[in-house]
């Protein structure tokens, strides 16, 4: 009996392999060159799609008077520092932006395990029910979140959490999409051979999951752990309930205190809505490639 | 590949007691080996063990806080759609019955809501779905920086309600806005984009269609890419154009991608919130002075967190739950209609 403990040998070629092998059945497809109709149309689309988020900057860096008047500022003004400056200290920016990391990251984190944890289990294992809480999680993808907030409000004013992060992180740190995304990866990804391997090299299951299902699940939890971050992110619904712009808010919960207008002055609106945009954009400089494969990817099989 | 796996014949049921985490000393004798007997037998029952339950391990997590933050709100929802709740005492429970649904059938303003939800729903699913259409076609050529393109239309998928809506409030200003203004160069009389019923109706479905339609476009390009390439081959030695191509092959292939984001969009559209919320300016949750854009999400939210009406707003949200369970229930007729035609 061979006595190699399976580690290398297993994570080395299978993690990288399917999803090479994957890549050019997605890929094929028509591959007629564009012609220049097409340029222009996708040009304009890119316009439209990018316009508003350039205007944002331009807004911030002008003054309010200047936006009040006719033509509205195409082109970059001397006050966007100033601006900023306003939004960050009348709006607790700094705050705000550092409490949706917090939650944006530990939202992601925990999504991301919580789900190739369950994805693997769905993909791979066997056990009873399996397949009836397997429907109860594609169930649980069409409740509205409206359903659940006037009694989670309750649980929150009950526990005194209201305004504390985890009644924003907490609700969220699992998601019945994540679960689903991880078993279609993980059921064609990671070859079922590869496990039995490991246990027959005497692996146990967490041994299993943390040497041959993470790194086999690697590409899918990077994919993952942006989208979800993202979602977090912009998360306005449950946040604008259970959060206030006097306590801990997030980006979006501090944004609606400078809309609402407690600082009438517009430009310092939009520059509040850059800060709150940034780094998100950002993250799109440069990920946008894999977070565009990744809504791909899980539009494919989704 | 994988030169580990040929060894698993026969040897799969004591295999992995030989070998546990730490290497376990082996003394000749007896003794010893009644020991190493004993210990072998205790490490395959772990195994088996291991093997039984550790399924349930990995997918507890996600079922225990789906437990607390999911099932149990949901259901004490319908629980509390049944009382008078207010938000000031949300523990003083006063049984009422099916009086909050009553109350809200009588009201006109669940009704406008509702009405609201639809048309904006329709107004910015229609649109976004069809421009994402076209431009996954356009996307599904071979393009010089297509990445680029991609990127770009994905950008606004990116940018959160609260930022979104506050640009195009501004840009959809009556006096000083860049709409009014590009319309007046054309011409056109400004425009009250707030307070019309059908203006701010169409200005919320702008704020809408502008953050999805990339995000749609990129589901269907991935849908295209997936289209095999013979069926574009046949039907040009057939003499297709490339329109035709286009309805006969691309459209046809991708029905349950566009089922599959008609659905999505539905749900999206039902429980539409932050753009109107924050549409209204300083108004707060009323949705314009004549609520002409207050959607379902919003009456919730008045009613809840406004008016303090918690009882109420469990009453709305169980029947939203409901219109959405009526909407699933024709997209699957539809479907199935679908699937017998083919």
């Amino acid at each position: 009996m061979p006595t190699t403990t399976g580690e290398p040998t297993t994570t080395g070629p299978t993690a990288t392999g399917p999803a090479a092998v994957r890549r050019p059945r997605i890929r094929a497809g028509r591959q007629l060159h564009g012609g220049r109709v097409t340029y222009a149309v996708l040009t304009l689309f890119t316009l439209g799609s990018l316009f508003p988020l350039v205007w944002t900057a331009i807004a911030a860096s002008r003054t309010n008077g200047r936006l009040a008047q006719t033509p509205p500022p195409f082109w970059f003004g001397g006050n966007l520092f100033k601006n900023l400056q306003i939004a960050w200290t009348d709006a607790n920016m700094g705050t705000a932006l550092l409490n949706t990391t917090v939650v944006a990251g530990t939202v992601a984190a925990g999504t991301v395990v919580f789900s190739t944890l369950a994805g693997f289990a769905f993909a791979k294992l066997r056990f009873r029910f399996k397949n009836l809480l397997m429907l109860l999680v594609i169930g649980t993808m069409m409740v509205p979140p409206q359903l659940s907030v006037v009694p989670l409000y309750m649980l929150i004013a009950e526990l005194s959490w209201t305004d504390r992060l985890q009644s924003v992180i907490l609700p969220t740190l699992v998601s019945a999409f994540g679960v689903f995304f991880m078993r279609q990866y993980l059921s064609e990804a990671l070859p079922s051979e590869v496990i039995e391997a490991a246990r027959v090299d005497g692996a146990s299951s967490w041994r299993v999951v943390w040497h041959v299902v993470f790194p086999a699940a690697r590409p899918a939890m990077a994919v993952l752990g942006m989208l979800t971050f993202v979602m977090a992110w912009n998360d306005f619904f449950w946040p604008i309930i259970a959060l206030t712009q006097n306590g801990s808010p997030t980006v979006q919960v501090a944004l609606t205190g400078l809309g609402r207008g407690y600082i009438p002055d517009q430009s310092v609106i939009m520059a509040g809505a850059l800060l709150g945009t940034l780094p998100l954009l950002l993250a799109f400089v440069v990920f946008g490639r894999q977070i565009v494969g990744g809504i791909m990817q899980g539009a494919v099989k989704g | 590949m994988t030169p580990v796996t040929g060894t698993a014949s026969g040897t799969a049921a004591t295999a992995p007691s030989a070998e546990g985490g730490a290497a376990p000393e082996r003394r000749p004798g007896t003794r010893g080996l009644a020991a190493a007997e004993r210990r072998r037998e205790r490490r395959s029952r772990w195994y088996r063990r291991d093997v039984r339950w550790s399924p349930y391990a990995f997918v507890a997590p996600f079922f225990l806080f789906f437990a607390a933050f999911g099932l149990f709100p949901l259901l004490y929802t319908g629980w509390a759609s049944l009382h008078r709740v207010e938000l000031t005492a949300p523990t003083d429970m006063e049984w009422v019955g099916l009086r909050n649904f009553a109350r809200l059938l009588e009201d006109e303003f669940f009704w406008n809501a509702l009405k609201n939800t639809f048309t904006i729903g329709v107004v910015s699913t229609v649109p976004q779905l069809l421009i994402a259409l076209g431009i996954a076609h356009l996307l599904n050529y071979k393009l010089r920086g297509s990445m680029f393109f991609r990127v770009a239309a994905l950008t606004p998928y990116a940018t959160s309600v609260a930022a979104a809506t506050l640009v195009f409030v501004l840009m959809f200003g009556r006096d000083y806005g860049m709409v009014n203004w590009a319309l007046g160069l054309a011409g056109v009389e400004p425009v009250d984009w707030q307070n019309g019923e059908w203006t701010s109706q169409i200005a919320v479905s702008t704020i809408v269609v502008w953050r999805w339609t990339g995000y749609n476009a990129l589901i269907y390009l991935a849908a295209m890419q997936a289209v095999p390439n013979d069926l574009y081959e046949s039907a040009a030695l057939d003499g297709a154009s490339r329109w035709q191509q286009f309805v006969h092959v691309t459209i046809p292939s991708l029905r349950p991608t566009i089922l599959f984001t008609c659905v999505v969009s539905t749900i999206g559209a039902t429980q539409l919130f932050g753009e109107p919320l924050l549409f209204n300016g300083g108004g707060g949750a009323t949705g314009g002075a004549d609520h002409q854009f207050q959607t379902l999400g919003l009456y919730l939210y008045e009613q809840g967190w406004v008016n303090l009406h918690l009882g109420r707003a469990s009453a709305i949200a169980w029947t939203m739950f409901l219109i959405l369970l009526l909407i699933g229930a024709v997209n699957w007729l539809i479907v199935r209609r679908l699937r017998k035609s083919t």
